[in-house]
């Protein structure tokens, strides 16, 4: 898989088409996020599948927005997955990035990945390497969602409990891109106090997520309490879909199937 | 044009959470926890977290500062060590050791924390020893 990529980006950035390229690359025994500058050092560049599929991935996107505003004139080459590529595309339609200013560099997601993330579309639309694996749809919504009101309120409440409000779910986030933090307005949030209000401080997000949210999981990998707050944005991802027709980073989200049918639908 | 990410170590706690420094032309901006450091996997804390925002800061103390006539004023280090040393054994003399305390660091070797609590129980004659984790 790494030789595919590294022979696209090698190609880019000899071709002058790109200014360097966002990836990830293994140096001093960890894998973190590199922009490649280049084409004849591509050394320790990777995929992000360290000892497992897709355990070191990083929020490419949010680093190259940070860039791409220090450097507007440049094009910039960007690792992507499926969910890197869904959050592009948000990105690009609130005009935090320019489309013509990225160049991405697609791989697919092995089946076990897009088991975990039980991901819908494991897939960018175009990618160098990498097997297209299946749709998943989202079993941990439907486990909670066969419990009672009263189970599944004790429940959110037993886990939003546990935060320690380091805000790294917001601060992971690739679509996490306002300038205000409601997270961090008075008017909502009380200051200095463990655990915040519940489950004010978490629905707040949620709803937050709603429109926005293109369920890469690095929340979930972020959270120290082990909080599974992706759940309850893939949820807010349904109703979104169900109310407006409308899911981030999908194109036409009447052609894609719901998390419900998604499983199905994939097979086609 | 420059953006890099170094790799190192989180300053506030023991803990030692390893995460990259992101670099924009000579500036560090931002802060992103390392996914595979076996330490801390991906995940910070609040301090961890915002551990980029300090390092500009122009009210960090870059040299000793000795209060004269109600103003802090630029010492060398001899002075301020020498200040110190005397306003200690004053102390320690007009209110027993135990008007004395040491804060440890959690971020120093074992060795220069047995060296300060050696130095506040056998030179100073306390066991008000502590580190700064709690603070």
């Amino acid at each position: 898989m790494v030789d595919e990529i590294k022979a696209r980006v090698q190609q880019l950035l000899a071709s002058g088409k790109i200014k360097g390229f966002l990836g990830l690359r293994e140096m001093h025994g960890q894998v973190g996020p590199y922009l490649f500058t280049d084409g004849s050092d591509l050394d320790g560049l990777v995929a992000g599948d360290r000892k497992s599929p897709g355990d070191s991935r990083y929020p490419l996107n949010r680093q190259l927005m940070m860039i791409a505003g220090h450097y507007p004139k440049e094009t910039f080459g960007v690792l992507i997955r499926g969910c890197d590529e869904r959050g592009l595309k948000t990105l690009f339609s609130s005009n935090q990035l320019n489309p013509e200013k990225v160049v991405p560099v697609g791989i697919a997601c092995p089946q076990e990945l897009a088991d975990a993330c039980e991901c819908m579309k494991p897939f960018p639309d175009e990618f160098v390497a990498g097997e297209p694996g299946e749709g998943r749809p989202f079993g941990t919504v439907e486990r909670i969602e066969s419990l009672t009101l009263d189970e599944r309120f004790e429940l959110w409440m037993a886990e939003f409990a546990k935060c320690i409000k380091c805000y790294g779910c917001r601060n992971i986030c690739p679509m996490c891109y306002c300038r205000e933090c409601t997270l961090e307005s008075k008017d909502f949030v009380s200051i200095g106090s463990l655990p915040p209000e519940s489950p004010i401080f978490h629905l707040t997000r949620a709803v937050h997520m709603a429109g926005r949210c293109i369920d890469c999981g690095l929340c979930n990998e972020a959270c120290p309490a082990g909080i599974p707050v992706r759940t309850l944005y893939k949820k807010v991802a349904d109703i979104v879909q169900q109310e407006f027709n409308l899911r981030p980073g999908y194109d036409s989200p009447n052609a894609e199937q719901s998390s419900s049918s998604v499983g199905e639908a994939a097979r086609h | 044009m420059e953006y890099r990410t170094v790799l190192t170590t989180c300053t506030y706690c023991g803990c030692g959470c390893g995460f990259y420094l992101t670099v924009m032309d000579g500036r560090v901006v931002d802060t992103i926890p390392c996914k595979t450091n076996p330490v801390n996997e991906g995940k910070l804390c609040i301090k961890g977290w915002n551990v980029h925002e300090f390092i500009h800061s122009p009210n960090r103390l870059t040299q000793p500062l000795l209060r004269k006539n109600g103003t802090l004023t630029p010492v060398s280090w001899d002075e301020a060590l020498d200040f110190t040393a005397a306003r200690l054994r004053e102390i320690k003399e007009a209110h027993g050791s135990d008007s004395v305390a040491f804060l440890a660091s959690a971020k120093v070797t074992n060795e220069e924390n047995y060296l300060i609590q050696k130095f506040a129980r056998a030179a100073v004659g306390t066991n008000n020893v502590d580190h700064c984790a709690r603070l």
